[in-house]
């Protein structure tokens, strides 16, 4: 047996809405919600999407906030199967850049026939050949975040260059379905690249979390479930040749708080999430208070570096999780009460990355240099 | 009001030569936090802020898909990079309230549904201020960064730019208030699409279409289904007889002159005296031509290796070569021929060198003047049916358009020729457009 990995310090994020909730149209209900966030010091919100169910663009009700916004994370949803993987990191990078840096993108696939009438372009297909596919528009986002290399616009006006072209490079992706050329059209963002979070509730969604994800999200029903999720995870990355310290791994809980403070599901005595049949979410249903409990007795068994809650009822569960929830976790010094830095991946304890291009060409130079004579 | 009333709007500096971008060039300091003026939000926020300080109906972001090549490597010389243009303007939502916010989207590269529904959702998240220049694009060199790959053949561009408007529009009609909406079903040459849009009907109904093509199907298109054109034609006498042959076309498609706009994209340059102004755009024009930038000038017109050319000496003896192709991913004007013998004539002409000669033929400035000179030739060109309003391009990022803001939209006030205060809401408000009207054929069957 490997040595089980230990877990970072502990991480917190929510969800800005739930499955079937309904969504708001107006910025100010949006900033209300990621304000609410910021308050608790979560290290990011996500928001899902779909298309052809209700709600607004995710991308653009969490882009809408930034600027009312100062720290806390925004990780959208947006889908790979009937987009453009050109258009989706433009995007992306475009909220890191209005953000300053706490942009983070929430890959998701569009798997039914109702969505598939919306474009008429391709007919609906498997979730395996779909996220396939996302893992790849996740390689070639990644590559296009390192087309441009931090320092390529010069401004040298002895050579009239604006930018050093050598400094530009062609992302030159071919995939299954697609191929892009690139470089992207936005300049490099301040993240570097933004925070990929990778919902794993697909088996199929594993391997893109492992190869590309900053942050897994894993579904189980308790400490045990989860800890052996984040170790396969971890493993999976580690054999896909990444430093398994790279990545985060949050449970997911979707947390029902309309009980009362005290008011535990009876048979749980707010000890853990309901068990649901196999596949099912993690529901827990009690007072915020229990819930502290719960997050910390996980975190403390090492099973995950953090939870991600969905509100069962966002307009009143994210208030309660926040000011009850967190607010308990911080006064007892369990979770951060100010961010200490700006980006979502100093948030994350995560480290910029270098451009792979830049790497690259920085490898070339020391070869280069190491064969000349002094 | 004494004139005509006057429409404005602020196009963020281009990515080309008409932004200066030498540091030594620049009014403010650089950007605090990371990344250049080309790029910083804080740049943004400062030029919708001023358009809207100055009662602007819009602001105006162009798109780019592919970075320019020149001779197969990409294009250094000029600015380059900017945001995906419905996330910035989302975020300029917030750091705005009254003022358009318009987004050059490609109708080749995008599909109706995702489009409609990104749209829809600027529109709601801004209460009312989204619009939609529509470009079209027939290139496979652009096309090599998306699905479709290759291109469309060039008489299809405006076809499926206008299926995707009447398709875009049935969907943004079968909105529903509580968000689940009438299904759509909508089959034709280029989309086939079925389903509910999700999104309630927007404030405007239709976030405002702007169209920016000028050939005639390009023109035929606006007439037929556009709120606004943004136009070249930035001369009185082009710009009159345009304003004519559009404005002719609306009765064929039962509309009135006043549902679609005309605005040509101008530049500005002030002085205190008229001889200061001249001698400022000459600075300007100067640094918008740098030797580098006349040769690369050259190239696009003769296609050929200029690379030792001097700027300072004549033009070229050799003849354009009009097969060339590694000029890419910009559009071209005219044929490189006679454009060369226009040249090669003022060139003898005035006396000037290469980089001369370029600065004196190219992309001279629209407006140039003492404050209220601007606004009398401005006027001039509504009264005169040239224009019904311009998009403003300042040279500089992002405070090329502060000196109009304080100095110009004074005396256009002052004249009677432009607003004091908004008086609506949302952008279709400040154009003076009417609502929608309810499509009962289109895209519905
Ligand atoms: C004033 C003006 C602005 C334009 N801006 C853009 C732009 O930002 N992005 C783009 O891809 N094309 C732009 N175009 C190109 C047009 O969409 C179109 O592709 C081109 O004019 C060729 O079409 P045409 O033959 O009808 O003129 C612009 C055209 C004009 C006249």
């Amino acid at each position: 047996m490997p040595e089980p990995h230990k877990p970072t310090t502990l991480h917190l994020a929510a969800a800005l809405s739930a499955p079937g909730a309904p969504r708001p149209y107006t910025a100010a209900d949006w900033t209300r919600r990621v304000r609410l966030a910021e308050d608790g010091a979560l290290d990011f919100v996500t928001l899902t999407d779909a298309f052809g169910e209700r709600g607004p663009d995710a991308l653009q009700a969490l882009t809408v906030t930034a600027p009312a916004t100062a720290r806390v994370g925004l990780v959208p949803a947006v889908t790979t199967t009937h987009t453009e993987p050109f258009h989706l990191q433009a995007a992306v990078a475009t909220l890191d850049w209005v953000s300053g840096g706490r942009a983070g993108w929430l890959p998701a696939v569009s798997t039914t026939e109702a969505e598939a009438r919306l474009f008429g372009r391709r007919p609906a297909a498997p979730a395996a050949a779909l996220w396939h596919e996302a893992a790849e528009v996740a390689e070639a986002a990644g590559r296009l975040w390192d087309s441009w290399e931090d320092d390529a616009e010069i401004r040298d006006l002895a050579t009239g260059r604006f930018v050093d072209r050598d400094k530009l490079h062609y992302a030159d992706f071919t995939g299954r379905t697609f191929s892009v050329r690139g470089p992207s059209i936005v300049p490099r963002p301040p993240q570097g690249r933004p925070v990929v979070v990778a919902d794993t509730a697909s088996p199929h969604a594993r391997d893109l979390a492992a190869r590309h994800a900053d942050v897994a999200l894993v579904h189980a029903q308790g400490p045990a479930a989860a800890r052996a999720a984040r170790e396969e995870l971890l493993a999976r990355a580690e054999a896909a040749g990444r430093d398994p310290g790279t990545l985060r791994v949050l449970a997911v809980l979707t947390v029902d708080l309309g009980g009362g403070e005290y008011a535990a599901v009876p048979s749980h005595g707010g000890g853990g999430p309901r068990a649901g049949g196999a596949g099912s979410p993690a529901v827990y249903r009690g007072g915020p208070v229990d819930l502290a409990e719960l997050v910390t007795a996980w975190h403390d068994t090492g099973a995950v570096d953090g939870f991600h809650f969905v509100p069962a009822d966002p307009d009143r569960d994210l208030e309660r999780l926040i000011n009850g929830t967190v607010a308990l976790l911080q006064h007892r010094g369990r979770f951060r009460t100010f961010y200490p830095g700006a980006t979502l991946r100093d948030h994350l304890g995560l480290a910029r990355p270098a451009s792979r291009y830049a790497a690259a060409r920085g490898a070339d130079r020391s070869a280069t240099t190491q064969g000349e004579p002094a | 009001m004494t004139s005509r009333p006057m429409h404005l709007a602020a196009h963020f500096p281009g990515v080309n030569n008409t932004t200066v971008w030498a540091e030594d060039a620049q009014t403010s300091p650089p950007p605090a936090g990371p990344g250049g003026r080309q790029i910083a939000f804080s740049s943004f926020t400062h030029l919708a802020r001023t358009a809207e300080r100055g009662l602007f109906d819009f602001f105006f972001l162009a798109e780019g898909l592919r970075l320019r090549e020149h001779q197969g490597r990409i294009h250094d010389l000029d600015v380059v990079g900017r945001p995906e243009s419905l996330t910035v303007l989302t975020a300029l939502a917030a750091t705005t309230e009254r003022l358009g916010l318009a987004a050059t989207v490609n109708a080749t590269f995008n599909e109706p549904y995702e489009l409609a529904r990104r749209l829809a959702t600027l529109d709601h998240l801004s209460a009312g201020r989204a619009a939609w220049n529509v470009v079209t694009s027939f290139d496979a060199f652009t096309g090599e960064n998306f699905r479709r790959g290759g291109f469309l053949d060039r008489a299809d561009r405006y076809t499926r730019a206008a299926e995707f408007v009447a398709t875009a529009r049935a969907l943004w009609d079968a909105a529903a208030p509580d968000g689940a909406g009438q299904p759509v079903t909508h089959t034709g040459q280029h989309f086939g699409i079925e389903g509910r849009f999700g999104l309630p009907r927007s404030p405007q109904g239709h976030p405002v279409v702007i169209q920016a093509g000028d050939s005639p199907e390009g023109r035929e298109f606006a007439a037929a289904a556009a709120d606004v054109i943004f136009t070249r034609h930035g001369t009185l006498e082009a710009g009159r007889a345009f304003y004519t042959d559009v404005k002719d076309r609306l009765p064929a498609h039962g509309r009135r002159p006043e549902e679609l706009k005309i605005m040509p994209g101008v530049t500005f340059v002030l002085g205190d005296t008229d001889a200061e102004a001249q001698e400022n755009a000459v600075e300007i024009r100067r640094r918008q031509i740098s030797p580098q930038n006349a040769l690369y000038a050259l190239e696009q017109i003769w296609g050929i290796d200029l690379s030792g050319h001097d700027p300072d000496g004549p033009l070229p003896e050799a003849d354009p070569d009009v097969d060339s192709t590694f000029v890419q991913g910009r559009v071209k004007h005219g044929d490189p021929r006679q454009i060369a013998e226009k040249w090669r004539a003022l060139s003898a002409e005035k006396g000037l060198s290469s980089r001369e000669t370029v600065i004196e033929a190219t992309g001279r400035q629209s407006f140039v003047g003492t404050p209220a000179a601007v606004a009398e030739q401005m006027i001039s060109f509504v009264d005169r049916r040239a224009a019904d309003g311009f998009i403003l391009v300042p040279h500089l990022t992002p405070d090329g358009l502060d000196p109009f803001v304080d100095r110009v939209v004074p005396i256009l006030q002052e004249r009677g020729a432009f607003r004091t205060e908004y008086t609506g809401t949302t952008l279709r408000d400040h154009l003076g457009l009417p609502a929608p009207r309810p499509r009962t054929e289109a895209g519905r069957g």
